[in-house]
């Protein structure tokens, strides 16, 4: 085997699953042009601009879109707060069941995700908690503690102890020291981290149908028309739309934290 | 130590209320952490734990046939019903298609992996990463719809079949039971593909974490030896490589066995656990049956896991 160059078989092993991968993705974008409106039609008849001008006019897209914005703002929030209180805790001390915390917080999204949408469900029903915007957020807040966490949790374990003890020496409180010592190291990893959980959330749609009853999230709408489609020109605007707004914050978690041994979303 | 002393000393004069938090937290650590786990232990134990109680819960109530209420009294009859031969022919097919998803992945996985731990450098590299990311993170539903207009029977692949004057071969292959059916996007290859797509990023990114541990040299070392290229892949490589495949077809095992969207949209009428899981809790309200039915992935991915940490998969994730 050559050090220098790939042999040929690999090369085109490789470029050929890139292209596997991306090439569905940007069928996506051609559909969205399509003057075709009934079927799948293949190659596209024509092209056209006013299914966006259509897809703008649509109301109960713009409230899938609104639930499902507010839904990951909220999930984002508390995911970012839980997280980084774990991560805290696990990283700066050892500490008896330190390895039971990890499995606990990342359990949610090693099981498969019907498994904590079914789980989700019968606990409202034992309890007799009707459906509202909050049973959607409990369910997502829940598998985006994870994302933030890993991204804390490599950046603590990064940024020197001593750091903190310096600070602490030199006369600063506790709180002082999370302010102006721990935020700024931390703060590009939980940016990167809360982009993630921002992203997973938006998108998320197998725990969403168990917990959101009659409501509609984004996904949900989509799922809908997958099943039952009806306005085909439409569902192929909001799904470039949706690509496009995913990649914004992947590209930005990625810049951020580009250049350290743990770059952000190796792990969903 | 000696700081602390001078520290409360300066600020004897009238220490707020902010800094005598602060500094019982400095003279007992227990208590910040304390204050640190309590949140999230809170959440994820109440809302995670107590759910998964509740559905372990509801496995052993059992649904009073003839009012369609859940009885909540214990009882095993409700995982006798998974016995039935339709539910065992419910789990021998999801198994099957999560093993041959698997296989299939860490294939199409393995060059890809190799060649972005291996030989891309520098723009190569940072192309091969956000190629595999983009993927992985863009919206599920998204992948899956886009498969739906290329499985189309007027879709892009139907007509590069048509294009190359090759549909008697798509027909033929349509005509074998079982993975055939009327046209791929009703047919249990349609739903492999789609499988396949979808969990391909989870398999590369393991692969690629453990390929990129093996020195060069060793594989240098191999062919000074005299090892042909075939001989090093199969007696270096891939048994240095095997505990990121086993890790990335953890990923890819228990997506598959939990998804209920992807053969509801691309397959034939044929149910998967995930589909009975969400139609038994759904329209039928048979939440106990459902709850049975979810814990059986949670035993595989149980002896799954036991299995896969003897092998040493958890270093690779």
């Amino acid at each position: 085997m050559h050090s220098s160059g790939a042999p040929f078989w690999l090369k085109a092993a490789a470029i050929g699953g890139l292209m596997f991968m991306h090439i569905p993705i940007l069928l996506i974008f051609v559909y969205a042009f399509t003057t075709e409106d009934r079927s799948y039609q293949w190659p596209p008849p024509g092209l056209t601009l006013d299914w966006f001008a259509v897809t703008w006019n649509r109301s109960d897209v713009w409230a899938a879109l609104g639930l499902s914005l507010r839904v990951a703002a909220i999930s984002t929030v508390i995911a970012l707060i839980l997280g980084t209180l774990c991560a805290a805790a696990v990283s700066r001390t050892k500490f008896f069941g330190r390895e039971t915390i990890s499995l606990l917080v990342i359990l949610p999204i090693a099981l498969p995700g019907i498994i904590t949408g079914i789980s989700l469900r019968s606990a409202f029903n034992l309890a007799d908690i009707p459906f509202s915007f909050w049973t959607i957020v409990l369910g997502h807040a829940t598998f985006c503690v994870v994302v933030v966490y890993n991204n804390a949790v490599a950046r603590f374990r990064r940024t020197s102890g001593s750091l903190v003890e310096a600070s602490m020496d030199l006369g600063a409180n506790s709180f002082q020291t999370f302010r102006y010592v721990i935020l700024p190291n931390i703060s590009t990893a939980l940016l990167a981290g809360g982009m993630l959980a921002f992203a997973l959330s938006f998108d998320e749609v197998i725990v969403t149908t168990f917990t959101a009853g009659q409501q509609q999230t984004l996904p949900i709408w989509m799922l809908e028309e997958l099943v039952r489609p009806r306005q085909r020109p439409v569902t192929n605007v909001v799904a470039m739309v949706v690509v496009l707004v995913t990649f914004l914050p992947i590209l930005g978690a990625y810049y951020l934290t580009r250049g350290t041994d743990t770059v952000a979303g190796q792990g969903k | 130590m000696a700081d602390l002393a001078v520290r409360s000393a300066s600020k004897e004069a009238s220490p707020t209320w902010l800094e005598r938090v602060s500094d019982a937290f400095w003279r007992r650590p227990g208590l910040l952490l304390a204050v640190l786990l309590a949140p999230p232990l809170l959440w994820l134990g109440v809302v995670y734990l107590g759910s998964l109680f509740a559905l372990l819960a509801h496995s052993f109530f059992s649904i009073d046939e003839f009012s369609g209420v859940i009885v909540y009294e214990f009882t095993l009859s409700t995982y006798a019903e998974l016995f039935a031969p339709a539910h065992i022919d419910i789990i021998v097919r999801t198994v099957t298609m999560a093993i041959c998803v698997t296989i299939a992945a860490a294939i199409i996985a393995f060059p890809i992996a190799y060649y972005a731990a291996r030989y891309a450098k520098g723009r190569w590299k940072a192309l091969f990463y956000l190629g595999v990311m983009l993927p992985l993170w863009s919206s599920y539903l998204v992948k899956v719809y886009s498969w739906k207009l290329i499985l189309a029977r007027e879709g892009i692949l139907n007509w590069l079949f048509e294009t190359l004057h090759l549909t008697w071969l798509l027909e033929a292959y349509l005509a074998i039971p079982l993975i055939g059916g009327n046209s791929l996007s009703v047919s249990s290859t349609g739903t492999f593909l789609v499988f396949v797509y979808v969990w391909l990023p989870f398999m590369i990114l393991p692969i690629q974490a453990a390929l990129e541990r093996v020195p060069v040299t060793m594989l240098e070392a191999s062919s000074d030896l005299g090892a042909a290229p075939a001989q090093t892949l199969r007696h270096v490589l891939l048994p240095l490589a095997l505990p990121g495949i086993v890790a990335g077809s953890i990923f890819t095992f228990s997506l598959t066995l939990g998804d209920y969207i992807i053969p509801q949209i691309v397959g034939s009428s044929r149910r998967f656990i995930g589909q009975a899981v969400y139609a038994y809790q759904g329209t039928a309200g048979n939440i106990p049956l459902a709850a049975a039915f979810a814990v059986i992935p949670i035993i595989i991915m149980a002896i799954y896991l036991w299995l896969a940490k003897r092998k040493g998969a958890f270093d690779a994730l």
